[in-house]
C-alpha cells in the first residue's frame, strides 16, 4: 500500500513534468505547425543555465533567469532560424530543428564537458514534506508539482483571458487576417516559440536536480515527450495531459517492480513500455487518445 | 525527381561511374583510402535506401537504422554459422540475408508506422527505433550487449578463390553490391509504384482520388528501402566483422538523414554525394578533432537554411551557365565568396577548438592549430580568433551579395536569350 | 433505367453545424445533371460526400445500386467515379503528361507493380497522349504542372479526372475563374469527354448550365429545392425567389 501510493506520487510528479514539456511542445505545434525536436533540448539548457546560475548566486534567482535566458534563445532561433525555413514546407522545419538540437547536445557537450554536473536540490527544499507509512516524500517533490501546476494554470489564463491570447488563438488558424487586422502575426509567432522554449528551460530547472543534469538528457527525455504526443494525438493538450500521467507513472512503476516475464523483469523491461504503448495504440486507434490535428 | 531524356546521357554516367568505382583502388592506394572507400559503399546503398523515403515517397523518418542494423545481425549470425559448419551460403550472398532481414522487419514494423504520416509519422519512426535499441540492450543472448557480436568474414569454402580476407576483396565486393543495388533502386523509380510514390508524396490526396491507397503505396515503398538498407547492414557487418548496439541507434538513423539531406534530397544522385562527404567527415575529420560532430552538425544546419537542395542541387545549378559558357563570370565571385568562407572557418575552428581545450580540463590547455602551438587560455588567441570569425562572417555577406548579382545577371540575360 | 447514383436522406453536420439536411437525390445513367444554389447552400460537400472526402453523418449514397456510403476515396474511384476539385488538386512538380498517366495506372491495371517498367507500357501511354490530346495539352506536355496558365492548370485538373476512364464524372466549378473564351472551350471539352458518361456538375455560370445539363437540381441550406429540366427550374417560383431573392438583397445593400 504504502509502495502503491509512494509510487503513484513519484509517477504523478514525474507525469507533470513530462506535461510540463509535451504541453509547451503541443502549444508551439498547434499555434505554428511546427514540431519542434530541440524541445528536450531546451529542457537540458534550463537545467544547465540553472546550474551555473546557482552556483554563482542561488536556486531562486535561477528559478527566474534560466527560463527567461531559454526563452531569449528561443525566440533568436525562431527569429534567425525558423522564420527561413517556414517557406519550404514542414520537413525543413522539422529538419531544422532536429539540426539544432543535434547542435545544442554538442555545444553542451563542449562547453561543461561530457560528464553529469552537480546541479543539487538547493537545501531548504531538501528534507522530508510528509511521511507515508515508512516513507518520507521528499519536500522537492511536492515543489515541483506546485510548479507544475502552477504554470499551467497560469498559461491556460494567458491564452484564454487575455488579448494576446485571444490574438495567438486566432492566429492559429486565420494568421492572415489577424496580421490584416493589424497585428504583428510574426511577432507573435516569435513570442509563442520562446514562451515554449522557456518553458522547456523552467522544466529543466526543476528537473534537472531532481533528476541527472548531464549531456545526454535530452536524448533521454525527448523521444518519451514526443511518444507522449503522439499517443495524446497531435495538437491535443488534453491528450498530452493524459498521456503524460499514464507513461509517468508507467515508468515509475515499472522500475520498481521486480516480476520476471519470461527471463526479464519489468524494471529491465521499463525503457521499452513507452513505445510498446505506443505502437498498440497506433494499431488500435491511430488518431490518439484525443487525436484532432493531422501532423 | 528530375529526368534526363537522353538515354545515351544515362548509359555513359552509369558506365562512368562503373569505371569509378573499379578503378578507385589504384587511384587512392593508401589502405585507410580502402577502408574509407569500401565504408562509402556501403553507406551509399543505406542513403539511397533513406532516399526512397524521404526524396521519393515524402517520409521523414528519424530511425531508419533499425533496418540497416537488424539487418547486420541477422548477417552477423548467418556468418557465424557459416564458420561453424551449420549452414552455408557464399560470402558474397550474404548482404542478400541482411536484405531478406531488413525487409522482414519492414513488413512488421511498416505497418505500424505507416497508418499515419508526416510529422507523426516521422515521430513513430523515432520510437520504434528507440524501442528497438532498448530491445538490443535488453537481449544480450541474440544481440550480446553492449559489445555487440563479432565474426569472421574469412570462412566457408572460398568463392571462386577469394576469401574476402584481404581488405581489397571486400572492397570490390562492396563496390559490386553497391553498383547492383544502385542501379535496382533506380529502376524502381521508373516503376508505377515509384512514380505513384512520388504522386503519394506531392499530392496525396489526389492520389486517393485516383485509385490509390496512399498507405499501402508507402508502406510497399518502406518495404521495398528496408530491404536494401539491409543489404546495407549485410555489408557493413561484413567489413567490419562486429555488430553491436550503435548499429540501430538514433545516432546511426540521425547520420543517414544527415547524409542524405547534405548531398541533395530531391535528386537521384544527391544521397551518393551525400554518403561520400558525410563518410569522409566522419572518418578523416574525427580523427583530427573531437569537435567534429558540432562542425557536422552546424554544416547541416546551414544546408538547411540556404541550400535545402543539398550539394547536388548546387552542381545542378551550374549546369545551364556552363552550358551556356558562361561559367567564367562567375569565378571570381565564387573565389571571394569561398575566401570569405575559409578566413571565417579558421576563425570558428579556433573558437571552438579552444573551448574545448577549456573545458576538457584532463588534456591541458596547450593545444596546436596548423602546426602553431599556443595557450588556450591567451587573450590574443581569443582575440584573433573572434576577429577571424567577425571578419569573415562580414565579408561573406558582401561576397554573396556580389555572387547573386552576378548570378541573377546570368539568369536574366538567359532567360531573354531563351524566350527570344 | 438505372440510376447511376442515389442519394437516400443524406445529412451531413460538422460538430453542430448542418451542412446537408436530408438530401434524397437521383441521377439517372448517362444524363447531365448540374447543381446549382446560392454560396454555402452545401453543393461541394454534396460533393466531397459522395466521394468519399467526408463521411455522411447519416443516410446512404448509391453507385449504380451499389452501397458506397463512407467508402474511401479510393476504393470509390476503383467502382467507377471520378470527381475533379474546385480548388485545383493537381501534382504540381510533375508533368502534365505524368499527371494524366498518374491517372491512368490504376485502371489500366498495373496497380502497385514495381517490377514493370512505366516507360513501356503501351498501352498507358497511348490512353495518356489521347486525354491530353482531348484536353489540348498536348504541345505542352513536358512542363511542370505547376508552371501552367490558371486555365491549363484547370484543363489539367479535367484531365486527371477523366484519364481513368470512370462512367460517372463529378466536376466541381469547373469552368470557375475563367473568362467568356476559356468558359466557352471548356463547355466544348466537357461536352466531348462526357459523351455515353453520367455527369454531374457543380455551377455557378447560369449558361453553362443551362446549356449543358439535362436535368437540373437546386440546392439551398442543405436541402434540394426543386429538381427537373431546365425549363421546369427556370419557370419555378420558389427558385426564382431563391435566386431572384437574393440578387435583390445585394442590390439593396450595394
Amino acid at each position: 500500500m504504502e509502495f502503491f501510493l509512494v509510487q503513484t506520487l513519484n509517477g504523478i510528479s514525474y507525469g507533470l513534468l513530462l506535461f510540463m514539456l509535451s504541453s509547451g511542445l503541443t502549444l508551439v505545434f498547434s499555434l505554428m505547425g511546427v514540431l519542434n525536436f530541440a524541445h528536450a533540448s531546451f529542457y537540458m539548457l534550463g537545467a544547465y543555465f540553472a546550474y551555473q546560475v546557482s552556483a554563482k548566486i542561488g536556486f531562486w534567482p535561477a528559478l527566474v533567469i534560466a527560463p527567461v535566458l531559454v526563452g531569449a534563445i528561443g525566440m533568436l532561433v525562431e527569429r534567425w532560424g525558423l522564420r527561413t525555413v517556414h517557406r519550404y514546407g514542414h520537413v525543413a522545419e522539422l529538419l531544422f530543428t532536429f539540426g539544432l538540437a543535434y547542435l545544442i547536445d554538442e555545444a553542451v557537450h563542449l562547453v561543461w564537458g561530457r560528464s553529469s554536473v552537480e546541479y543539487r536540490v538547493p537545501p531548504d527544499l531538501d528534507g522530508p514534506l510528509f511521511t507515508i507509512f515508512t516513507s518520507q516524500y521528499p519536500i522537492y517533490r511536492g515543489f515541483m508539482m506546485l510548479v507544475s501546476v502552477a504554470m499551467l494554470v497560469s498559461i491556460w489564463l494567458a491564452l484564454t483571458r487575455t488579448r494576446i491570447g485571444l490574438v495567438i488563438q486566432a492566429a492559429l488558424t486565420h494568421p492572415q487576417t489577424v496580421e490584416a487586422l493589424g497585428h504583428n502575426v510574426p511577432r507573435v509567432f516569435m513570442l509563442v516559440f520562446g514562451g515554449g522554449a522557456a518553458l522547456a528551460g523552467l522544466a529543466g530547472v526543476i528537473g534537472g536536480n531532481a533528476f541527472v543534469t548531464e549531456p545526454g538528457m535530452a536524448a533521454a527525455v525527448g523521444p518519451i515527450i514526443f511518444v507522449i504526443v503522439v499517443v495524446g494525438g497531435m495538437g491535443s493538450l488534453a491528450g498530452a495531459f493524459i498521456a503524460s500521467l499514464l507513461i509517468g507513472c508507467l515508468q515509475t512503476f515499472a522500475v520498481a517492480l521486480d516480476w520476471s516475464l519470461g527471463g526479464i523483469t519489468v524494471s529491465q523491461a521499463a525503457p521499452v513500455l513507452p513505445y510498446l504503448l505506443m505502437v498498440l495504440l497506433l494499431i488500435f486507434r491511430p488518431r490518439g487518445l484525443m487525436g484532432t490535428r493531422e501532423g | 525527381m528530375k529526368y534526363q531524356p537522353l538515354n545515351l546521357a544515362r548509359w555513359v554516367l552509369w558506365s562512368a561511374t562503373a569505371v569509378v568505382f573499379l578503378i578507385a583502388p589504384h587511384i587512392f592506394t593508401k589502405s585507410f583510402a580502402l577502408t574509407m572507400m569500401t565504408q562509402m559503399g556501403a553507406f551509399i546503398i543505406f542513403a539511397l535506401a533513406y532516399n526512397m523515403l524521404l526524396g521519393q515517397g515524402g517520409m521523414l523518418s528519424f530511425g531508419h537504422a533499425v533496418y540497416s542494423g537488424l539487418g547486420a545481425y541477422i548477417t552477423v549470425h548467418a556468418l557465424n554459422l557459416v564458420g561453424k559448419g551449420s549452414f552455408y551460403i557464399p560470402v558474397p550472398l550474404l548482404p542478400l540475408v541482411g536484405g531478406l532481414a531488413g525487409l522482414a522487419f519492414g513488413m512488421l514494423f511498416g505497418y505500424v508506422t505507416t497508418k499515419r504520416a508526416g510529422t507523426t509519422f516521422a515521430l513513430i519512426s523515432l520510437g520504434i527505433g528507440e524501442m528497438v535499441f532498448a530491445c538490443v540492450l535488453m537481449f544480450p543472448g541474440f544481440f550480446g550487449g553492449e559489445a555487440g557480436i563479432s565474426t569472421n568474414r574469412v570462412v566457408g569454402k572460398p568463392f571462386l578463390g577469394l576469401t574476402f580476407g584481404p581488405a581489397i576483396q571486400v572492397y570490390y565486393l562492396v563496390a559490386f553490391w553497391c553498383f547492383a543495388c544502385m542501379a535496382a533502386m533506380f529502376a524502381l523509380t521508373q516503376t508505377p509504384l515509384g512514380r505513384m510514390a512520388n504522386a503519394v508524396r506531392d499530392n496525396p490526396e489526389r492520389a486517393e482520388f485516383v485509385g490509390y491507397n496512399t498507405q499501402h503505396v508507402r508502406f510497399l515503398q518502406l518495404v521495398l528501402s528496408s530491404f536494401f538498407a539491409g543489404v546495407s547492414g549485410g555489408l557493413s557487418c561484413i567489413n567490419f566483422e562486429i555488430v553491436s548496439a550503435e548499429n540501430v541507434s538514433a545516432i546511426r538513423s540521425g547520420g543517414v538523414l544527415l547524409a542524405t539531406f547534405i548531398g541533395g534530397v530531391p535528386f537521384f544522385f544527391g544521397p551518393i554525394i551525400g554518403a561520400i562527404v558525410f563518410i569522409f567527415f566522419v572518418v578523416a575529420l574525427s580523427g583530427f578533432t573531437k569537435a567534429w560532430l558540432l562542425y557536422l552538425g552546424l554544416f547541416f544546419l546551414l544546408m538547411v537554411l540556404y541550400v535545402p537542395g543539398g550539394i547536388a542541387s548546387l552542381v545542378l545549378m551550374q549546369l545551364p551557365v556552363i552550358r551556356a559558357r558562361r561559367f567564367g563570370e562567375l569565378a571570381w565571385p565564387y573565389c571571394l565568396a569561398a575566401s570569405a568562407s575559409l578566413v571565417a572557418l579558421a576563425g570558428l575552428v579556433g573558437v571552438v577548438e579552444m573551448v574545448y581545450h577549456l573545458s576538457d580540463v584532463s588534456g591541458g590547455t596547450q593545444m596546436a592549430l596548423a602546426g602553431v602551438g599556443f595557450d588556450a587560455r591567451s587573450g590574443l588567441a581569443w582575440l584573433v580568433f573572434s576577429v577571424l570569425l567577425a571578419a569573415g562572417l562580414v565579408a561573406l555577406r558582401y561576397a554573396l551579395r556580389f555572387v547573386s548579382e552576378r548570378w541573377g545577371m546570368i539568369q536574366a540575360e538567359l532567360q531573354a536569350k531563351a524566350a527570344a | 433505367m438505372k440510376n447511376a447514383i442515389e442519394l437516400q436522406e443524406v445529412h451531413k453536420s460538422f460538430g453542430t453545424t448542418k451542412i446537408i439536411q436530408g438530401v434524397s437525390l437521383e441521377i439517372r445513367d448517362g444524363e447531365r445533371h448540374a447543381i446549382i444554389g446560392p454560396n454555402g447552400a452545401g453543393k461541394s460537400t454534396l460533393f466531397n460526400l459522395i466521394s468519399g472526402r467526408y463521411e455522411v453523418s447519416a443516410g446512404r449514397i448509391l453507385l449504380q445500386g451499389a452501397d458506397i456510403t463512407n467508402l474511401r476515396p479510393f476504393e470509390i474511384n476503383r467502382k467507377g467515379l471520378s470527381r475533379s476539385f474546385q480548388v485545383t488538386n493537381i501534382f504540381h512538380n510533375m508533368t502534365v503528361f505524368e499527371n494524366i498517366r498518374c491517372g491512368v495506372l490504376w485502371s489500366a491495371g498495373y496497380r502497385y507493380s514495381f517490377w514493370q517498367r512505366v516507360g513501356a507500357l503501351k498501352e498507358v501511354k497511348q490512353r495518356a497522349e489521347e486525354v491530353m490530346e482531348r484536353i489540348g495539352l498536348a504541345k505542352r506536355r513536358n512542363l511542370p504542372a505547376g508552371t501552367l496558365t490558371y486555365a491549363e492548370q484547370r484543363a489539367l485538373e479535367i484531365g486527371v479526372t477523366i484519364a481513368c476512364g470512370a462512367s460517372v464524372i463529378l466536376l466541381d466549378e469547373p469552368t470557375s475563374g475563367m473568362s467568356r473564351t476559356e468558359t466557352a472551350q471548356v463547355v466544348e471539352l466537357v461536352r466531348s469527354i462526357t459523351q455515353g458518361k453520367t455527369l454531374v456538375m457543380v455551377e455557378h455560370d447560369m449558361g453553362v448550365v443551362f446549356g449543358l445539363a439535362d436535368r437540373i437540381s437546386v440546392l439551398v441550406y442543405g436541402e434540394v429545392l426543386a429538381t427537373g429540366t431546365p425549363e421546369e427550374i427556370r419557370g419555378n417560383p420558389a427558385v426564382q425567389e431563391a435566386y431572384l431573392g437574393s440578387l435583390h438583397k445585394e442590390t439593396a445593400h450595394a
